[in-house]
């Protein structure tokens, strides 16, 4: 049975992503020692490649693990380790919000859910400190953000998407701009 | 069926005593797939909490941020048990699953062309350029999240809790489930003091 790719590709990711607490960095190395070191999937500066690709490709850092599945099994093979990734780790969250759901218009619930809210916005605030480290953000990128945001809390009606791609062409426009 | 327009949110009632409005399952999977495609580098919480909350009056802020703490305490990635989260919320198991598979639908496609075309792409620095303004734009958002949340909680104590969890993760690297697991007793214990001191 574990010589069936789609089989090893499920055992090897479905536990991570039950263990992936605080996103997908923090099982990283699990998922390159599965796919380098034990199964010999993808070679180390493979993986080093993957990982580069899936930090400018759009979704989860996770979606990682699909290349490594397509290196194995072509379409198949990236479909199943996407959802070996993903689907668990899923499951966990459905299982405890629609417990919680049930509970609701209880006094405990609202209180719950007061206390929980601040937590949430601080570790949003934190996102944006980190996420400045590691992007390799500037004095432009801190510009770009400040003026997204104030302008987003001035006229609500604005569709981010077009702040994003706008901030986008902008970035590329200035690189193309600038011979460095 | 489904009807396929989106619903805009109603402003006949006052927003706190609105259920969830119907929102069919094709307006969460258009929703999602945009998300899906444009969540570049992370921080994509600051454009789902715009388009759930402000945009389409979905699901209320207090009611968003609670479930997004929950989605960063449990395994798998914030975007992701955020769609199952606001799926769920909408249209129970349907609409999280909608969610989630509109959510990943997009990027599967796109990693996989990327990597056909990685070769060209990664020689182009504009694109790389280009990717960092979606971020920083991106975190943005997510400032103007933190400052809507700032401004809901209306109370000190509940101010305290969002700058001590910001400056214990963002600036001293303390663990981030450490972290939550102090910070969430302490401040449901808050909660509980404030509902009790004025009923």
């Amino acid at each position: 049975m574990a010589d069936n790719p789609y089989v090893a590709l499920a055992l090897a990711f479905a536990p991570l992503s039950l263990v992936a607490f605080g996103g997908g960095v923090s099982v990283l190395p699990a998922v390159q020692h599965q796919a380098v070191d034990l199964h010999g999937w993808v070679d180390a500066p493979q993986f080093v490649e993957f990982f580069a690709i899936s930090r400018t490709a759009p979704g989860p850092g996770l979606m990682l693990t699909t290349l490594i599945g397509w290196q194995v099994a072509g379409w198949a093979g990236a479909l199943v380790a996407m959802l070996a990734i993903f689907v668990p780790s899923s499951l966990v969250c459905l299982v405890v919000m629609r417990t919680l759901s049930r509970h609701e218009g209880k006094a405990w619930h609202a209180v719950v859910q007061e206390g929980l809210a601040p937590v949430g916005t601080g570790l949003v605030g934190a996102g944006v400190l980190s996420l400045f480290r590691i992007a390799d953000a500037g004095p432009a990128s801190w510009l770009v953000a400040a003026a997204t945001g104030s302008l987003m809390l001035a006229r609500p009606r604005i569709p981010p998407m077009l702040l994003l791609l706008a901030a986008g062409a902008l970035f590329a426009g200035w690189s193309l701009a600038s011979p460095t | 069926m489904q009807s396929l327009e989106e619903h805009p949110p109603r402003t006949d009632v006052p927003r706190a005593e609105v259920p969830h409005p119907e929102v069919s399952l094709a307006a969460i999977a258009a929703l999602h797939l945009r998300i899906g495609c444009l969540s570049f580098g992370g921080g994509m919480t600051g454009l789902i909490y715009h388009e759930v909350v402000t945009k389409r009056g979905w699901l209320r802020e207090a009611e968003f941020l609670s479930g997004l703490t929950i989605c960063q305490i449990l395994p798998g990635g914030n975007v992701v048990n955020l769609a199952i989260y606001v799926g769920q919320r909408l249209r129970g198991l349907p609409g999280a699953a909608v969610a989630f598979a509109a959510l990943l639908g997009g990027p599967f496609f796109i990693i996989i062309g990327f990597m056909l075309v990685y070769e060209r792409l990664a020689g182009l620095p504009f694109v790389a350029a280009g990717l960092n303004g979606v971020t920083a734009a991106a975190m943005g958002l997510m400032l103007m999240m933190t400052v809507r949340g700032a401004q809901l909680s209306r109370h000190a104590s509940s101010l305290a809790v969002i700058a001590a969890t910001m400056i214990a993760v963002g600036v001293l690297h303390f663990p981030l489930i450490a972290v939550v697991c102090v910070a969430v007793p302490v401040s449901i214990a808050l909660a509980a003091r404030r509902r009790a001191r004025h009923g």
